[in-house]
């Protein structure tokens, strides 16, 4: 008796913790809300499943016990009730499936308008790179990664000059405006995390990984890195913030460009040679 | 369509096979230490298999007293918490599960269920072992190492496996983590080519494929897929060894460490995933197809039930094991592989789910109209059942591509796994250690200790791993040493990481009763008999409890019927042993 009771229990109790316990997701902040429908629906269905099989089994312990004289049936094989359960199933599977590739459809679809921006890991911490006035992000390569140029822009592409770059930074984002999130990393595996945005994507040294989102509400957002990358993997934060228009245009235009790093090393670096000159 | 339940009626005469090509042994290390009895190297491969394990149990333990209590353990720093899970993940899934159930139950089980005197390889068998054992040693060796074993998740994936920011990375963990792989895959592959050759070659007169008890259909064909799945992992850990040895860059691009440029460059991190997950994906099903296997004979013994859907049952199980082969990348779904092959590796993979809901549905329905025995196989049974099936829906979340991407790499996953390859195999391995533990030494295991080891175990197991689901659903990463201040993290849920840990504490505990009991039982367990159970299956029906070398006596065993007649109406018991004569539904008496 004690295992039909705890059986009950337990799906009842699942149930009742999965609607009353105060831990679910945050409230969303980007257009992947038919991500969160379609969990929805896998919840419904997976949980009416389990609570029929584990009521099921709780029903049998308690009709067929053990009991002296008892015997069991006889049936090997029930065709048609295997066919029935089999159709069934598949069925459950398709209602969950074809939602799913229908929105992965989108995911994988960049609308052709988006904006483009990079995103750099590094062993831990974030970096952030928008296309310049020309609307393009120049070209980089791991190789050119310097002390002075960390992202490894190409010094002689003109569409890298007028990149803007933020080392270690915010990210700032246009509320409404779809965006093409390009993902780089130069030492190891990373993954740009912003629960909020629901979608994430693995950084990989060598290649360029995106996805794309369309932030929906203003706000800040904590970014986290979401594929261990080594001990300092848990410090590893970044923070996104999602602005209107005017504000977004106030913060772009104060950050500065790929040029203007480079001539401002370079001044510090003839300020330090002429220094180091005078001392002599 | 073939009868698969009893014979045609044509008479088998029985078999006098001689046993003179067994090597017997004749000293005492022969016979116990380096024994080619597959009962012995199964209590060889089980015992390491458990000893390891309980590493794997104490690690666990770290690990959450960091979770439930950040900080509160100096010891406990982040090089040594990444350590920490890294091991547990490798040992857990490599040096326990899957050499407990195959190196385990496969040795002892395969030649006694089938009426075989041996291993048809004993030489090997007894290699592969030596080998296993081997593995184990060089992967305890890298505890004691300069800078201590990896600390790469137990995905080991590069660069990071491989370069100073991870532990182990530069030192001597990662180099002995790969050799202690590369080793125990020589030492499962002998034994494993033994099984198969074994399970196809071995049988007893009568014997056949589709009259095999579920049990060794489901060591079997992961046997097979084993043999497939290894060599992946195999070719990854030596191209992974030679990128961090002789600086090849099979898995290097170019990278910048630590504002330093390396050497390496034109090498794919993918790659290894690919590698990788074409194992690991299989390893899920190398482990739960024993243990669907074991389960289903659990449950129809202890129901007193044949076994609902035989036939769909081997068909699922071979089904499972050649889909689960195209479906491995849905472990990659945010790798940054090319996003289109998720329409496919979805696909695959919530195909997969039918098979192994039709298995789920047999279970439940061999217990409809049955004469239920809630004895502790039976318990453990159906608390995999309940586990199993949480688990695999989970399953359905984080396979069905687009719900996976904001669940990847949190709690959740961490929770699904757990639950589904974890808990529930698990709980198979004890329901078979209570089931044939009497078999392997005459007695019974103590059913006071056994009882207090069941309530603990599976109660505490779900407390742990159904709420963490949410942890992840909230958006906590996993791999994370330590929260920190996070906006989005309710301080609810710290509460809820320190009942977690509590439950961890409570249901380790409980192991060691049962490791007690394992050991107590020698001695002081109620004797047993030949056939505790009343079961059919040719290991209860050895002349002697526990069997010998050789199994057999003088004459090797004959089949005439499938290994589920239970309580068939008109027989005088409610079961049949497999060597019984006469045709089912009749007393041997009434037959011919």
């Amino acid at each position: 008796m004690a295992v039909v009771v705890i059986l009950v229990l337990l799906a009842v109790g699942s149930v009742l913790f999965h609607l009353l316990s105060p831990w679910w997701w945050t409230p969303i902040a980007s257009n992947w809300n038919y991500i969160d429908n379609t969990l929805i629906i896998t919840f419904w269905i997976t949980g009416v499943v389990f609570v029929a099989v584990v009521l099921f089994m709780a029903y049998c312990v308690l009709r067929f016990r053990h009991r002296p004289g008892n015997r069991a049936a006889y049936e090997p094989e029930n065709r048609k009730l295997e066919g029935w359960l089999a159709g069934g199933t598949t069925l459950g599977v398709a209602a969950m499936l074809t939602p799913g590739l229908f929105v992965w459809h989108q995911f994988v679809t960049v609308p052709s308008g988006a904006a483009e921006v990079e995103v750099v890991g590094q062993q831990w911490l974030w970096s952030f790179r928008l296309p310049g006035a020309d609307g393009k992000l120049g070209t980089s390569e791991t190789r050119d990664v310097t002390p002075e140029n960390s992202l490894g822009l190409n010094r002689n592409d003109a569409a890298a000059l007028d990149d803007v770059i933020i080392e270690g930074g915010e990210l700032h984002l246009e509320v409404g405006k779809p965006v093409k999130i390009l993902l780089r990393s130069v030492d190891v595996l990373h993954d740009f995390y912003v629960p909020e945005f629901r979608a994430k994507m693995d950084m990989v040294p060598g290649m360029v990984t995106y996805f794309w989102l369309t932030p929906t509400r203003t706000g800040t957002f904590e970014v986290l890195c979401a594929e261990l990358c080594g001990t300092g993997h848990p410090q590893m934060r970044g923070t996104v913030v999602v602005d209107n228009a005017a504000d977004y245009q106030t913060w772009l235009s104060s950050q500065q460009t790929f040029s203007q790093m480079m001539a401002a090393t370079e001044t510090k670096q003839t300020a330090q040679a002429e220094n180091a000159a005078a001392a002599q | 369509m073939v009868d698969i339940r009893s014979g045609t009626g044509e008479p088998i005469g029985p078999a006098e096979v001689e046993d003179v090509e067994l090597y017997h042994p004749h000293s005492w290390w022969t016979r116990y230490v380096f024994s080619q009895d597959a009962k012995i190297i199964a209590i060889q491969y089980a015992s390491t298999a458990i000893a390891i394990g309980m590493v794997a149990l104490v690690l666990s333990w770290l690990m959450r007293l960091q979770l439930g209590f950040p900080g509160a353990f100096a010891f406990i720093d982040a090089d040594r918490y990444y350590q920490f899970i890294t091991m547990h993940g490798m040992i857990m899934v490599i040096y326990l599960l899957t050499a407990l159930f195959l190196g385990g139950f496969g040795n002892y089980l395969i030649p006694l269920m089938l009426g075989a005197r041996d291993m048809v390889f004993p030489y090997a068998n007894m290699l592969s072992y030596w080998l296993y054992l081997l593995a184990v040693l060089v992967l305890v060796a890298s505890f004691f190492a300069p800078g201590g074993p990896t600390g790469a998740g137990w995905t080991l994936y590069p660069p990071q496996a491989v370069l100073s920011g991870t532990p182990g990375g530069k030192d001597w963990g990662i180099i002995l983590m790969l050799s202690s792989l590369i080793l125990f895959i020589i030492g499962f592959t002998m034994g494993g080519l033994n099984y198969v050759v074994t399970v196809l070659q071995g049988r007893a007169r009568g014997m056949t494929l589709m009259r095999m008890p579920l049990t060794v259909w489901g060591i079997f064909t992961a046997t097979v897929m084993a043999l497939l799945a290894f060599p992946a992992l195999f070719v990854a850990c030596v191209m992974m060894l030679f990128d961090r040895v002789l600086g090849t860059s099979f898995f290097m691009p170019a990278i910048v460490e630590m504002g330093e440029q390396l050497q390496h460059g034109g090498g794919s991190p993918i790659l290894f995933q690919h590698l990788f997950w074409f194992f690991g994906h299989p390893e899920v099903y190398i482990v739960a197809l024993p243990a669907f296997g074991i389960v289903s004979d659990l449950i129809s013994t202890h129901a007193r039930k044949n076994i609902f859907g035989y036939r769909m049952m081997v068909w699922a199980i071979v089904i499972i094991g050649a889909l689960s082969f195209i479906v491995w990348a849905h472990h990659m779904y945010v790798s940054g592989m090319n996003p289109y092959f998720g329409f496919f590796f979805a696909t695959t993979t919530l195909i997969i789910a039918v098979p192994t809901a039709i298995k789920v549905y047999n279970w439940v329905l061999t217990l409809w109209r049955g004469d239920i025995h809630l004895t502790l196989p039976m318990l453990f049974a159906l608390a995999f059942i309940v586990t199993f099936v949480n688990g695999g829906l989970t399953g359905l979340f984080l396979g069905n591509v687009v719900v996976d991407v904001p669940l990847s790499d949190t709690m959740f996953v961490v929770a699904h796994f757990h639950m589904v390859m974890g808990v529930a195999p698990i709980l198979v391995i004890f329901g078979a250690i209570y089931h044939w533990y009497p078999k392997i030494t005459g007695r019974m295991l103590n059913g006071l200790m056994g009882h207090l080891h069941f309530w603990v175990t599976f109660i505490g197991a779900y407390l742990i791993f159904f709420p963490m689901h949410y942890l992840g659903l909230i958006g906590v990463p996993r791999r994370y040493y330590e929260m920190g201040e996070t906006a989005f993290v309710p301080a609810s849920a710290h509460t809820l990481n320190e009942f977690i840990t509590i439950m961890v504490l409570v249901v380790g505990a409980a192991q060691i009763i049962f490791l007690f009991n394992l050991v107590w039982s020698i001695r002081h367990g109620r004797e047993a008999g030949g056939n505790p159970w009343r079961a059919t299956t040719l290991e209860w029906q050895t002349p002697e409890t526990p069997p010998r070398h050789g199994n057999w006596g003088k004459e090797l065993p004959v089949v005439y019927r499938w290994a589920y007649d239970y309580s068939v109406p008109g027989a005088p018991e409610d079961f049949i042993p497999q060597n019984q004569p006469g045709s089912a539904g009749l007393a041997p008496e009434g037959a011919s």
